[in-house]
């Protein structure tokens, strides 16, 4: 004696959103269906173990038929499958783009490609996501990427115009696109202490200051690569510390401006010289592939770790960086203020998102 | 040959992939329509292609306009193969033949393949051209409106119920043609889609032509059914009740319905004389005004010619057909207009009686007029005082008469006798009267008290039977379709009446059958002739068994009747059920029947002297006058039979309501309960189940079998009704509907009703247990426990569903009018009743049990049965009819839905196994469907139809279609009308209940909250913390996600969890829509005839659609539960979809006919077949009537917008 078919179609699909995450994290009907009697659905409604069983199958199965629009969700209003109230599309679709920040972490700057995916298995266990899970999240980044990777105009609109996602989400698509894009190294023990959103958060800025789109909204092509002038531009900050009187004149500025006011004052007189000439060079190398992928285990290893051990506090690196960056403008001799500037903005902000614990 | 169909194909989107290399399609379209083919260029390489084509025009007759579908093919063009097929629509086009209803059809429509399902959609536009036929000898009916409702439609009003109209058609199974077996599946169920297609059409033109014949415009509760014979073909057959609808405009319609049916609209409306319209209505006014002049005259002859009525229709039936000559005088009855619509005062019926002679001739003409028409099964004619005239002249000449005033019809009307014409045959027809015997007289009596019927003096029932006889004579099947009546026109109910016929298939045969023309159509009815045993005759067999059933219930009509097969190999059930009922004549054709019942209490004061009997009948007919006014809330349930001659037993009481008539202890109906009933608490789905294992047999014998255990199924099915019923303290079943499947080993029959308590009926009595062995202690003990759970139930269940009856208290308050009252009991203090009797009565039936045997333990196991069945959770309501009483406040959250189970069983189950099987099974889904539908508490289940079948051995398949709507419980019961007036009282105290609960159902969610952050789900929420960052932007679902991630459930009130359909719940969601910007407008669906909160404001037509889904990867879509699920959706994606090319916004009277399931697991293949139907309407929202429009203005633009942009 058995149930053969069992299904239930509304006019207006219904859709738990309790299962639906249940769905997204890669369950099981027979797992979810212990962790929805444990969270206590059996006092919902007289219920049964059979009928949670019953639901949470039809819920999966809806679910899994949904899942072919979801994965191109302009589809998903115009469909006519499924009658689903706008705000509840939304819902579905913002829910199934989301993703764990600990997987997306672990998949930073690597190659969106079929070899990546073989790893999933070592992800999964790692951080304990279910296989399924990393899966959907992980051909939902290879996704975003391909169908952006052929768009012109601004990164983040067309990640928010092609997937409906909200804003923050699609931000996030940004920066998984950016990173697979340039390629950075992320994944190296020095670098582990970082999360996604520390990352993220650079490479927010990085698009937004430092690539093609930032310039020119018209450019061909994904706008994410880097501006290839203004990196070659950069190699023009070398005066900075190649410049004896420059870099003596610089320091001098900083130290007048931060006299007191910070606390490792005499480590970052001591300092300075190393410091600068680890920005400096960090700049002028970023034209080279290899270099620039190394961007932020440069930025730990030559800055932030160099300061943490001289226990810097945040406080005190943010105004040594204010006004390490400000008082370039007070040398005569220097020429590249604008360079210098777009460079330390986003330098700046990166290193204050990145000196943690 | 008139009609111009013009289709013009625009584009399509969401295509599939064709060509693999390229990933792309070159995809073009066919347009077919009858014979002819249209092509649109090549739209190469693209998913969404815009052929925007040039309007293809098809000049077709009307008749192939009604049954011909449009049919699109999308292809993909291929060079050097055949070109592949993408799929096809088939478009109905019957919406736009009616002038009222849909005037283009414009959207996207799904490409549907019979294998792959939905592909992609097609933009089309279609229009229809169409020259009036005025030709009388036509095939075609465009103009007669179908509703698959069964009432009448909310937009319209019923000017005239003209009765059952049917029709069946019948033709060879392409699945089972020899050709099949070399062709594709996608051939075969192209084929056989495209059959039934055409069937549908010829059978709904076919039923248009016999309402036109009758006089009607439109056919209301059409209910259409396919049986799949398998070898022996496939037949579609439909019933509906004609009916003359008008239009309400939008000047308030008369609150009290039309007691006076407007004759001249009548004339407006009825397409009999529309063909011949513009001509006629002017020569109409004038007779109008000669017959007002006349209006005097008739008044002294009014007697004699009543006497005359009685006789008539007995041995004048045969006589000679005088419609077509008496029709063109109907117009004169208009001068009863502005008389009728006049206050009911005395004087009015005098003024009626002046009509009297004409009324009682122009039944004569209408009984005649039966055999004129090429259908005899109904009677479509009008009443005209011109009749008399005739009547006397061609009494003496039968036949002969017939050929000179058939046709000539227009030029008799010119010749409409003068007034003076007239009383000269009365005063003949009175010479005639004299001669009379008193049996006529009764007869006559009969008839006058008939219309106003309900006579609770024991000896009239004879006459009234009688009458009734009479009433409906002339009809062959007095039968309504219809489950919910204008006020006033019901006005008893006897009982459900039904029948039941096994038949074996493999013995009819069609003569044209075996040929290979796959859609040649074959119209049964035309071989009835030689062929004994048809489908035709057998349905006439069945319905001849239940026009006698209820005759025997001293009832002349049957309503709320359906008719339904069970089909098992080669034996077929045939089954057929009703209501048997007394109807006001008021809107029947022979309409003046009304108003004759009126004027016969003058008649019969002068007859009554002959009589006693009929003194007692006058007395109360007098009181009553207009019996709905006196009583409306129980007067359906005063019984129509003769108490001293009860066709069953059954105990009867005075009404609790009026005190005046009786009723009976319980009352069964297959109709909706009546919106003036008098109800108290609320109801609930009360439903019989039942398995008998069967022998295998082959044919005859097996037809035999099954026969004998029939009766036995249907008893038991009513036992367990009856004990069901009682143990919920109530009194009465309506929506009541038996199925019974039939399997190769088992026999299962499924009763589902909603039972009420109905003010006027006794309190039921408790059940009470017997055992057999009294000296055994234990035993004794056992049953005095059992008696102890069932008194306990009896007593939740009262609390439950509200069921507090008023204590009976000696005098009425309700007695509206007293001195009637005296005057009724003067008269009932001859026979045998008195007050003081019925005072007896009354406590006698509350201290009566039902007792219930325990002999063996079959008993003990259907007593535990019987208390088994779990209540409905908390917030729930349930029931099979349209609206549950004691619920007005809906919201206008509604959710229609479909479940489909299949059940394997065990073999060698024993009959008991069987059963609670069976039981549970429904009882869990039951109880899933409460799960899924949680988050709309407080809400009611509405229309929940269950559709049992026997798919194949040892299968059980169970489906459901209803409706979730949502009511708002802090709103006092007050605003309907009549539950305003009911009980105040209770309204309050049932408030109170209803805080308390919610009140309790808050604190335990708010209690769980702590304890129940799921272990498993803080695991998941520990990584997924991270996520919180990302803010969502919609405030809202920020919330929701936040408790998610957060682990932990339970902090998100129940409401918002599932939402199976929060559409129009909050107000938000509405501003939602156009932020999203969506493009597909949304269609409402739900099984019931209106949309709570809102106003329907056009019918668009019918929807009646058949698909065939079929598959040789079962395993691939996700087994059989995943198949049937996309094709479901699918269906309802089909039908919203059609209804929005329409212009509409919702379907009503949706229901699901058939849903055939046949899967092959081993060969992981599966096919289905699904049946729906329903109203395309568009409806307007009540607090938004104007923003509407442009609301859906804009969706529809919204559309075809998003076709482009893709």
């Amino acid at each position: 004696m058995s149930m053969e078919l069992d299904v239930f179609v509304g006019n207006t699909t219904v859709l738990d959103q309790d299962v639906y995450q249940l769905w997204l994290d890669g369950h099981t009907v027979s797992d979810a269906v212990r962790i929805r009697m444990e969270a206590g659905a059996l006092q919902e409604c007289e219920a049964n173990a059979e009928v949670l069983h019953s639901d949470t199958t039809d819920q999966f199965r809806t679910f899994q038929m949904c899942e072919r629009l979801l994965q191109s969700p302009s589809k998903v209003a115009n469909q006519l499958l499924f009658q689903i109230p706008p705000h509840r599309q939304t819902m579905l679709i913002e829910r199934y783009y989301e993703f764990d920040s600990v997987f997306a972490r672990e998949v930073l700057g690597k190659k969106l490609s079929k070899g990546t995916k073989k790893d999933l298995d070592d992800i999964s266990s790692k951080t304990g996501i279910a296989l399924k899970s990393c899966r959907r999240q992980f051909d939902n980044f290879k996704r975003v990427f391909k169908v952006v990777e052929e768009l012109k105009g601004p990164l983040v609109e067309n990640i928010q115009r092609h997937f409906l996602l909200s804003d923050v989400l699609a931000r996030d698509y940004a920066a998984i696109v950016f990173f697979a894009n340039s390629r950075f190294e992320a994944g190296k023990r020095k670098l582990q202490y970082l999360s996604f959103q520390d990352f993220a958060f650079c490479a927010g800025q990085l698009i937004s200051y430092w690539t093609v789109g930032a310039v020119d909204n018209m450019m061909e092509d994904l706008d994410v690569d880097l501006e290839k002038d203004f990196l070659h531009d950069l190699k023009d900050l070398k005066v900075l510390v190649n410049d004896k009187d420059m870099l003596d004149q610089h320091k001098s500025l900083v130290c007048a401006q931060l006299r007191g006011k910070i606390k490792v004052f005499s480590e970052m007189e001591a300092n300075f010289k190393n410091l600068s000439r680890a920005l400096v060079n960090i700049a002028s190398k970023l034209t080279h592939t290899k270099d620039f992928r190394d961007l932020f285990i440069d930025l730990v290893e030559k800055l932030i770790e160099p300061c943490r051990s001289d226990k810097w506090t945040i406080g005190d690196l943010r105004l040594f960086l204010k006004h390490y960056s400000s008082s370039v403008h007070m040398l005569e001799a220097f020429r590249h203020q604008v360079i210098w500037d777009r460079y330390m903005s986003v330098i700046k902000s990166c290193i204050l998102k990145m000196y943690h614990d | 040959m008139p009609g111009k169909l013009k289709a013009k194909i625009v584009a399509g989107r969401h295509l599939p992939v064709m060509d693999r290399a390229s990933d792309l399609t070159d995809a073009f379209v066919e347009v077919k329509f009858g014979n002819t083919t249209f092509k649109t260029d090549v739209y190469p390489k693209s998913l969404n292609p815009q052929w925007n084509s040039e309007w293809f025009k098809f000049e077709v007759d009307d008749e192939d306009l009604q049954d011909e579908p449009l049919q699109i093919t999308v292809l993909d063009h291929d060079t050097y193969s055949a070109n592949d097929a993408i799929g096809k629509v088939y478009i109905d086009i019957d919406p736009l033949l009616c002038s009222e209803a849909a005037t283009v059809i414009s959207g996207w429509l799904p490409i549907y393949d019979t294998i792959h399902g939905i592909r992609g959609e097609i933009n089309v536009l279609v229009k229809v051209d169409l020259f009036n036929d005025l030709n009388r000898f036509r095939q075609s009916s465009c103009g007669v409106k179908f509703f698959c409702t069964t009432s009448i439609p909310r937009c319209y009003r019923a000017v005239m119920v003209h009765g059952f109209v049917e029709e069946l058609v019948v033709n060879e199974d392409p699945e089972y043609q020899w050709i099949d077996r070399i062709r594709t599946p996608r051939a075969s169920n192209e084929a056989r889609q495209r059959l039934i297609f055409l069937m549908s059409g010829e059978l709904q033109r076919k039923i248009g032509l016999k309402v036109l014949e009758m006089g009607g415009n439109a056919v209301v509760g059409y209910l259409q059914c396919f049986d799949l014979e398998g070898e022996s073909g496939l037949v579609v057959r439909a019933i509906g009740t004609a009916c003359t609808l008008e239009k309400i405009s939008t000047f308030p319609a008369t609150a009290t319905h039309p007691n006076n049916s407007s004759p001249s609209k009548d004339m407006k409306d009825s397409p009999q004389a529309a063909p011949s319209t513009l001509g006629c209505r002017s020569t109409h006014s004038s007779p109008v005004h000669s017959a007002s002049s006349r209006l005097s005259q008739g008044f002294s002859v009014s007697v004699p010619t009543l006497l005359f009525a009685g006789m008539k229709p007995r041995h004048r039936s045969s006589e000679v057909p005088r419609a077509r000559q008496c029709r063109p005088g109907f117009g004169e009855e208009a001068p009863g207009v502005p008389l009728s619509s006049g206050p009911p005062t005395p004087l009015r019926a005098q003024t009626f009686s002046s009509f009297s002679p004409s009324k009682s001739y122009s039944r004569q003409s209408s009984s005649s007029d039966t055999e004129l028409s090429l259908t005899p099964k109904t009677v479509g004619i009008f009443l005209c005082p011109s009749t008399p005239a005739l009547e006397s002249e061609s009494s003496p000449l039968p036949s002969a008469h017939l050929p000179c005033h058939l046709r000539p019809g227009m030029a008799s009307r010119s010749t409409t006798p003068p007034p003076l014409h007239i009383s000269q045959s009365d005063t003949a027809m009175l010479r005639k009267s004299v001669s009379f015997s008193e049996e006529l007289l009764l007869a006559v009596s009969g008839m006058g008290s008939g219309g106003s019927a309900g006579k609770e003096a024991g000896p009239l029932k004879a006459l009234l039977r009688q009458q009734t006889q009479s009433a409906l004579e002339q009809r062959e099947y007095p039968f309504f379709t219809l489950t919910a009546f204008p006020p006033g026109f019901l006005l008893h109910v006897g009982g459900v009446v039904s029948a039941r016929s096994v038949k074996l298939l493999d013995r009819i045969h069609n003569p044209a059958l075996g040929n290979t023309r796959s859609y040649k159509l074959l119209d049964w009815n035309s071989f009835t002739a030689d062929e004994p045993e048809t489908r035709d005759a057998w349905w006439e067999e069945i319905r001849q068994e239940i026009k006698s059933h209820a005759k025997a219930l001293g009832c002349h009509a049957v309503v709320g009747y359906s008719e339904s097969t069970s089909i098992c190999e080669e034996v077929c059930i045939l089954s057929a059920s009703g209501t048997a009922a007394v109807l006001s004549s008021r809107f029947m054709q022979d309409g003046p029947l009304d108003t004759e019942h009126r004027l016969s209490r003058q008649p019969l004061c002068v007859f009554s002297t002959g009589s006693e009997r009929v003194e007692g009948d006058m007395g109360s007919s007098a009181s009553l006058g207009f019996e709905e006014v006196v009583s409306p809330g129980c007067g359906f349930c005063h019984i129509p039979y003769d108490e001293l001659n009860i066709p069953f037993p059954a105990q009867l009481t005075y009404c609790y309501c009026c005190r005046r008539y009786k009723v009976p202890d319980v009352l069964f109906t297959t109709i909706d309960l009546p919106t003036e009933a008098n109800v108290t608490g609320k109801g609930c789905l009360i439903q019989a189940r039942l398995c008998r294992t069967k022998k295998k047999a082959q044919g005859e014998g097996n037809a035999t079998a099954i026969s004998s255990l029939l009766p036995f199924l249907e008893y038991e099915l009513h036992t367990q009704l009856m004990n069901k019923l009682k143990l919920r303290g109530m009194n009465a079943l309506f929506g009541l509907r038996i199925q019974i499947s039939v399997g190769e080993t088992m026999l299962l029959g499924l009763a589902s009703a909603t039972g009420v308590y109905l003010t006027a009926l006794p309190s039921p009595g408790g059940i009470q247990i017997a055992g057999k062995t009294p000296s055994d202690i234990t035993y004794e003990q056992h049953i005095s426990t059992m008696q102890k759970k069932i008194n306990d139930t009896i007593d939740k269940n009262k609390e439950l569903y509200e069921i507090n009856p008023p204590e009976v208290v000696e005098e009425i308050i309700g007695s509206p009018i007293p001195e009637p009252r005296q005057r009724s009991r003067l008269f009932r203090s001859h026979s045998e009743s008195s007050d003081e009797v019925s005072e007896l009565d009354l406590s006698h039936g509350k201290k009566d049990a039902f007792v219930l045997e325990i002999d063996d333990t079959d008993a003990v196991e259907d007593i535990h049965a019987l208390l088994t069945d779990s209540p409905t959770p908390a917030g729930f309501y349930s029931c099979n009819t349209e609206i549950m009483p004691g619920i007005q406040n809906w919201t206008s959250a509604i959710q229609m839905f479909t479940s489909v189970r299949v059940f394997r069983l065990n073999a060698n189950l024993t009959n008991q196994g069987l059963n609670k099987i069976f039981s549970d099974l429904c009882e869990n889904l039951l109880k899933s469907l409460y799960f899924k539908l949680r988050s709309m508490v407080p809400c009611c289940l509405c229309h929940l139809n269950f559709t049992v079948a026997i798919p194949e051995d040892e299968l059980i398949q169970v489906a459901v279609t209803a409706v979730a709507m949502s009511f708002d419980k802090e709103q006092p019961l007050e605003n309907g009308k009549q539950s305003g007036e009911k009980t105040l009282i209770k309204a309050i105290t049932e408030n109170d209940e209803q805080l308390q609960f919610n009140l309790e159902l808050n604190a335990e969610t708010s209690s769980h909250n702590p304890l129940s952050s799921p272990k498993g789900l803080s695991e998941v929420g520990s990584h997924l913390s991270a996520r919180d960052r990302c803010s969502s932007w919609i405030e809202q679902l920020k919330l929701k996600a936040h408790t998610i991630r957060r682990g932990s459930v339970k902090t998100t009130s129940s409401l918002e969890k599932a939402s199976p359909l929060p559409e129009g719940r909050s107000r938000s969601l509405r501003s939602n829509r156009s932020y999203s910007g969506s493009s597909v407008a949304v269609v409402k669906m739900t099984p019931l005839s209106f949309i709570p909160g809102a106003k329907i404001i056009k019918y668009l037509g019918i929807i009646n659609m058949f698909f065939i889904r079929e598959t040789s990867s079962l395993r691939e879509e996700g087994g059989v539960s995943g198949f049937l699920h996309t094709f479901i959706a699918e269906v309802f994606a089909m039908v919203r979809a059609h209804v929005a090319a329409l212009g509409g916004n919702a379907v009503v009277s949706y229901s699901m006919k058939e849903c055939v399931f046949m899967e092959n697991p081993n060969k992981n293949q599966a096919q289905c077949l699904i049946n729906v139907s329903g109203d395309a309407v568009i409806f307007v929202r009540e607090s938004e009537l104007e923003s509407t429009s442009v609301q859906t203005q804009s969706a529809t633009t919204h559309t075809s917008n998003g076709g482009e942009g893709t």
